[in-house]
């Protein structure tokens, strides 16, 4: 399983890149192997819009299951990926390059709380396979 | 009664869960609630039964004798025999819920012609399996609505003009959601609100508009103008049709529909006191995966060669489970396979000609009511089938006349609308004989001088 040492994870599998003052937010290759298969995908906030950490980003919905894709940090949504929307297969072949939204941090403390690569392969392999 | 437990098997289930009765299991639900004492006569023979319910039938008028002008919803047409022979056949009528497509081929592959020939008649490019009915599928298409826009325009707008039975369906669907408004449909607006006027109410707050085509009161509008305002500000325009009409009439397809719903009946559904019928939904490609109930689709087996599947259950819960926006998987399979043979059997050229001459006999039918000291026809407009008569008695009254000379009158539009009473709504279908328009003219004509 692949987990970048460059990214920060939170416990709901979202994977975050810091670059500056905004967070670039996506789901991991665990997550997507979970889901299996993607067969449709959707956002459910706008651009400019002010989210909480823990709310509701995006669904996914796989052939297996519908997931909501959650807010890790707090802040101002400033960019959605709206080609995610069309060619959802990037979530499954290539989860890190697929991103799906970019966030103004509000809060920039909320990353000091995700999860580094060693910690979140760790929390991956106690959830088993 | 099928009891799938043996006597023995309760026993040690019972003694599984350390209870020694059944009646144990019940003992949260107050005695009173538990088995009613039911005061029933004595058990009839079912000789008896049957003559008794044949008496009480026979008190019943229907359409067979009965010469129908009644519409507002549900038509009178002509259904060909071959309709109910086909539904009738048992690998239709009994096929359940076609889930698995390696034995439900044939079912799947009906409701796939069915969503073809209503995307084409309605110039859409995609209809879902079927609803209910024409209300549920008007209330569907807010739901979508509300879903598409993620819960942040909170106003409908609904025609006055739309069936009040929609509205009223629309609105109890709706009323679950915290901070909806639906406007337009108010007692205090007139029920012949122009478009114009109703397009004023829509603004970057509305999630959908709601209007009909041929409107309830059988007009006929142009709604491209009205379209492009509803799309300027953003919002999705549902327009409920009867499909009987859109054989003659510029499809909504090519005016900018995003949703459109309807009544199914008119397609060799019988009237049958209100049900089943068929709820039609069709709508664009790019709100496919919002739409509520199923979709059949065409695709290709291990073999390469074509077969029938389920597909983009979308709403569905068994995929989405609580983040479902819809609990309707339900079809209406029969009543769809009923009108895709009617519509086979009719053919473009024959549907077109029942629409003719629909619209002949309805016009026919106006002039000559409008000629009756008394009456008069509400003409601002073209119509359909189904046209508002101003009367000079309450429409009850003139309905009982109508009744005692073997006629099934026109719908009482004061009951829906307040300031519309003594106003009826006449429908005419192909099945009215000119005999039968001149003599609903002779009988009302004979009422007023009565």
């Amino acid at each position: 399983m692949n987990i970048p040492g460059d990214l920060k994870y939170a416990k709901t599998d979202e994977w975050v890149k810091v670059d500056g003052n905004v967070a670039t937010i996506g789901i991991t290759d665990y997550a997507q192997s979970q889901l299996s298969d993607i067969v449709y995908f959707e956002f459910k906030v706008d651009p400019g819009e002010s989210v909480k950490k823990g709310g509701t980003a995006a669904t996914v919905e796989s052939v297996k299951a519908a997931s909501d894709i959650i807010f890790p940090v707090s802040g101002k949504v400033v960019e959605l990926n709206d080609a995610v929307a069309d060619e959802f297969e990037g979530i499954n072949s290539k989860p890190y390059e697929t991103w799906f939204l970019k966030v103004e941090l509000s809060n920039p403390a909320d990353v000091d709380a995700l999860m580094d690569a060693a910690e979140y392969e760790k929390y991956c392999e106690e959830r088993g396979h | 009664m099928f009891i799938p437990h043996t006597d023995s098997e309760r026993e040690e289930m019972l003694k599984e869960i350390g209870i020694g009765s059944l009646d144990e299991l019940f003992t949260a639900v107050p005695k009173e609630f538990r088995f009613p004492k039911l005061n029933l006569p004595p058990a009839l023979t079912e000789m008896e039964v049957l003559a008794e319910l044949t008496e009480l039938s026979s008190v019943n008028e229907s359409t067979r004798e009965l010469m129908c002008f009644l519409g507002a919803g549900a038509y009178n047409h002509y259904i060909p025999a071959a309709v109910d022979a086909i539904i009738q056949r048992g690998e239709f009528l009994t096929a359940y819920t076609p889930y698995q497509p390696e034995v439900s081929q044939g079912t799947l592959q009906a409701i796939f012609e069915y969503q073809s020939l209503i995307a084409l008649l309605t110039g859409m490019e995609v209809s879902n399996a079927s609803h209910y009915d024409g209300a549920t599928a008007a209330a569907e298409a807010a739901v979508l609505a509300y879903h598409h826009f993620r819960g942040k325009r909170s106003r409908i707008v609904l025609s006055p003009a739309v069936n009040p039975q929609y509205r009223a369906v629309l609105r109890t669907y709706m009323s679950g959601y915290a901070g909806l408004e639906i406007v337009g449909d108010e007692a205090a607006n007139s029920p012949f609100t122009t478009i114009e006027e109703l397009a004023k109410l829509v603004d970057v707050n509305t999630s959908l508009v709601v209007v009909q085509y041929p409107d309830f009161f059988g007009r006929i509008q142009d709604l491209t103008a009205f379209a492009q305002k509803v799309h300027e500000a953003g919002a999705l325009l549902t327009v409920v049709i009867n499909p009987t009409a859109l054989a003659l009439l510029k499809t909504p397809g090519e005016f900018g529909a995003d949703i459109v719903v309807g009544e199914g009946q008119p397609l060799g559904i019988p009237m049958s006191f209100g049900g089943p019928y068929l709820g039609l939904f069709a709508t664009k490609k790019e709100l496919v995966r919002k739409i509520a109930g199923r979709l059949v689709g065409e695709t290709e087996d291990a073999n390469g060669q074509r077969g029938y599947v389920l597909t983009l259950t979308a709403r569905e819960q068994h995929i989405r489970r609580e983040k479902a926006t819809s609990n309707i998987c339900t079809n209406q399979g029969l009543m769809a396979l009923a009108s895709a043979v009617y519509l086979s059997l009719l053919g473009k050229h024959g549907l077109r000609q029942v629409a003719e001459l629909c619209y002949h006999k309805a016009h026919y039918a106006a002039e000559k009511i409008g000629q009756i000291a008394g009456f008069e026809v509400h003409t601002d407009g073209p119509f359909f089938h189904e046209f508002v008569v101003k009367t000079p008695a309450p429409v009850a009254d003139i309905n009982l006349h109508l009744l005692d000379h073997g006629i099934l009158g026109g719908y009482d539009l004061g009951k829906d609308y307040p300031g519309l009473e003594n106003h009826m709504l006449i429908a005419v279908t192909e099945m009215n004989t000119r005999e039968e328009i001149d003599t609903l003219c002779e009988v009302l004509q004979e009422y007023n001088h009565g």
